[in-house]
């Protein structure tokens, strides 16, 4: 039977039309997602355009709202880390170590040495992979497609590698706190190895296609303009401030874990663009390769030990509970009702693959946070959208979100 | 007998207290000791009232006068050059003592050096918006709005961000439960098929750990798998061998022993 041709809209079946009305002065309203193969997971965007030219952008978010600070506030310490993976899920070890980190800060503890260099490799790995699927998404937004099947293929190794370390591609909960759960597998390091020598070589590919592509360059020349001023005043971090001339990384200017043991650059530009954002993207890859390479004999030199000794805070090895009375009793405290730390609150930064990843805790003493603030780069970086697609025609919107790598995960948390 | 619980906040608590237990603090240090903080709170003092200031774990805290937040934001970015506004959202106090403590989280690239700009408002109260100080405000003033409920006076754009505008209740305060509230139950029934379809349909299970064992169409039991919609059964099925009748979607029947194990990657 055929359906009946529906009259009007009712509640059941709306009528979503992407053209919502024109206006008197001539400005069309459309609508932008939030089901758009571009918009990088659930963005809706408002704008308001004048022939192509947009002259007004509202962002709308929240459709993948989790309530992620709701759910840290009932859960203890260690059971809230694995939720941390679904923020940034492009690079989670990221999003786990930044967890990891601010409750470390809360209780004073300091994972022992093999455990960062360990850690120090799963987030360059992670930066990686998060710039990878960039840049893949990014060309395949603008129209590369090559360069998405390219891109993807590496970005298998470095996913490879993930799985093969912790048994997870995506959602990795790969760090702890207090250190990480498992010491390197066989063969680990010299696939690593085999893996940063190849990439160098692939990064010069893609750049081949790129950087003098003719087509690449006039979409991201002079679009996405970001002054300095305006990077800050909005919050900006990561490569999307650094593409405006500033340089801030906080592996560099206030480091944590081994990066201040590290040799290696952070480029700048001052081109403002989004063409100058993707050489940036480009560069760090190659400054993540430079990083690998130096942590694969510091880990040979590493004593074993993986998870730091603070009994009150921390689960002892596994072979000591399984052999010593006061060892199990303290685990089983520690699983059941959680750690409980100082009353105080932190605010820890890290610089996650897209940003400043920010995790603020206030404790008041209780195995559950009192309050818990995810900073996540991605949402200040959706919040400029409204100023900077003014002007921009609506081909370019599509460049724009894309280049300023932007998950939703961490939007809406 | 019903456990008692607190109703002006919800939230999980430990099962177990230990009655002598006290919880330790983390050290307030003295701001004296560095050199940058002091000349910061020195300039501040000179113009503001300051309730409290130390240093907790490398940053200096602040507490100021809520009425002050616009020219202490503008102090610290134009003659102290914290030149971002990291993040600023508040902390429920109202159980204690019917407030809000609102949080501006600063950094200075130029100094290297985080701060914290502390103060508190009561429930009724509204603060005034920053957002033309540091336009990083626009949207978590919004969220601070939507999670809370905190009013925000003067922001060009005072709506709910993450929860749909016609929602009830902000979910980050304590008197709010993790899976909702009432209205919460009944908001996408009444949204898309009206209020006279409650009855009908009934409140919505927010509850993601639901497992209903007796519901075999929805909730499987593991190791005891039946097909779709049956009776739950006490006899065990191996879970490595259970295929679905006729296939699924492009393999027609799997035989684990004519499958070809990869042994390195391609």
């Amino acid at each position: 039977m055929e359906t009946p041709r529906r009259e009007y809209p009712n509640r059941l079946q709306p009528f979503f039309e992407n053209l919502v009305f024109e206006r008197d002065d001539n400005t069309m309203v459309i609508n932008f997602g939030p089901q758009h193969p571009s918009a990088h997971g659930q963005l809706r965007l408002i704008l308001e355009l004048q022939g192509e030219q947009i002259v007004k952008a509202v962002p709308d978010i929240g459709y993948l709202h989790r309530g992620m600070e709701k759910m840290a506030e009932n859960m203890i310490y260690n059971e809230f880390l694995p939720t941390t993976d679904r923020m940034d899920y492009i690079a989670a070890a990221s999003n786990n170590y930044g967890f990891a980190l601010a409750v470390e800060k809360l209780l004073d503890i300091e994972a022992p040495r093999r455990a960062q260099i360990i850690r120090t490799m799963l987030l360059e790995i992670n930066r990686i992979i998060s710039h990878l699927f960039w840049l893949a998404t990014h060309a395949l937004d603008v129209g590369a497609m090559s360069v998405f099947l390219f891109c993807f293929r590496e970005r298998e190794f470095a996913m490879d590698l993930m799985e093969d370390y912790c048994g997870a591609r995506l959602t990795h909960s790969a760090v702890r706190i207090g250190g990480v759960p498992l010491d390197l597998p066989e063969g680990w390091l010299e696939s690593l190895a085999t893996f940063i020598n190849k990439l160098p070589k692939d990064i010069e590919d893609y750049e081949g296609l790129l950087d003098e592509n003719r087509i690449w360059k006039m979409r991201l020349e002079d679009v996405g303009v970001i002054s300095p001023e305006e990077a800050q005043s909005w919050g900006c971090s990561g490569p999307t401030l650094r593409g405006s001339g500033i340089p801030w990384d906080i592996r560099k200017e206030e480091p944590y874990e081994l990066y201040d043991e590290l040799d290696f650059d952070v480029p700048v530009t001052d081109t403002c663009d989004s063409y100058g954002r993707y050489k940036l993207y480009m560069q760090e890859m190659r400054e993540s390769v430079k990083i690998l390479k130096q942590l694969i004999p510091m880990y040979k030199e590493s004593d074993p030990q993986l998870m730091a000794h603070a009994p009150q805070y921390i689960s002892a090895p596994k072979e000591d509970i399984m052999t010593q009375n006061y060892s199990l009793m303290q685990h089983f405290v520690l699983v059941t009702q959680g750690m409980r730390p100082p009353v105080g609150e932190v605010y820890v930064a890290t610089e996650s693959p897209k940003g400043e990843l920010g995790f603020y805790i206030n404790s008041q003493g209780d195995p559950y946070p009192y309050r818990l603030k995810l900073r996540a780069p991605s949402f200040w970086h959706t919040s400029i959208l409204q100023k900077l697609l003014v002007g921009h025609y609506i081909a370019d919107v599509v460049t724009i979100i894309g280049n300023l790598n932007i998950v939703f995960g961490e939007i809406d948390r | 007998m019903r456990r008692y619980q607190e109703k002006d906040n919800v939230q999980n608590r430990a099962y177990y207290n230990d009655r002598f237990w006290v919880a330790p603090q983390i050290p307030k240090e003295s701001v004296e000791d560095d050199k940058v903080f002091s000349e910061d709170l020195e300039s501040l003092k000179s113009k503001f009232e300051i309730k409290e200031a130390y240093i907790q774990r490398g940053q200096m805290v602040v507490y100021i006068d809520a009425r002050d937040n616009k020219a202490v934001l503008t102090h610290l970015r134009d003659k102290l050059s914290y030149n971002f506004l990291s993040e600023m959202s508040a902390i429920d106090w109202l159980a204690k003592s019917n407030e809000f403590e609102i949080f501006y989280q600063m950094l200075s690239t130029s100094k290297r050096k985080r701060l914290r700009v502390k103060c508190f408002i009561k429930e009724n109260e509204a603060i005034e918006s920053v957002e033309d100080i540091y336009k990083s405000a626009n949207w978590a003033e919004r969220e601070m709005y939507d999670m809370m409920g905190v009013k925000v006076n003067n922001h060009p754009y005072l709506k709910r961000i993450l929860m749909p505008d016609d929602w009830q209740g902000h979910p980050l305060r304590k008197t709010y439960p993790l899976h909702g509230d009432e209205a919460a139950q009944w908001y996408e029934v009444d949204k898309i098929f009206g209020k006279d379809y409650r009855e009908i349909i009934g409140p919505e299970n927010r509850d993601a750990a639901y497992v209903n064992e007796r519901d075999t169409k929805h909730f499987a039991r593991i190791k005891h798998e039946v097909k779709f919609g049956e009776k739950p059964s006490k006899e065990p099925t191996d879970l490595m061998d259970y295929q679905e009748e006729g296939g699924v979607f492009l393999i027609k029947k799997l035989k684990k022993d004519e499958s070809i194990t990869l042994k390195e990657r391609r």
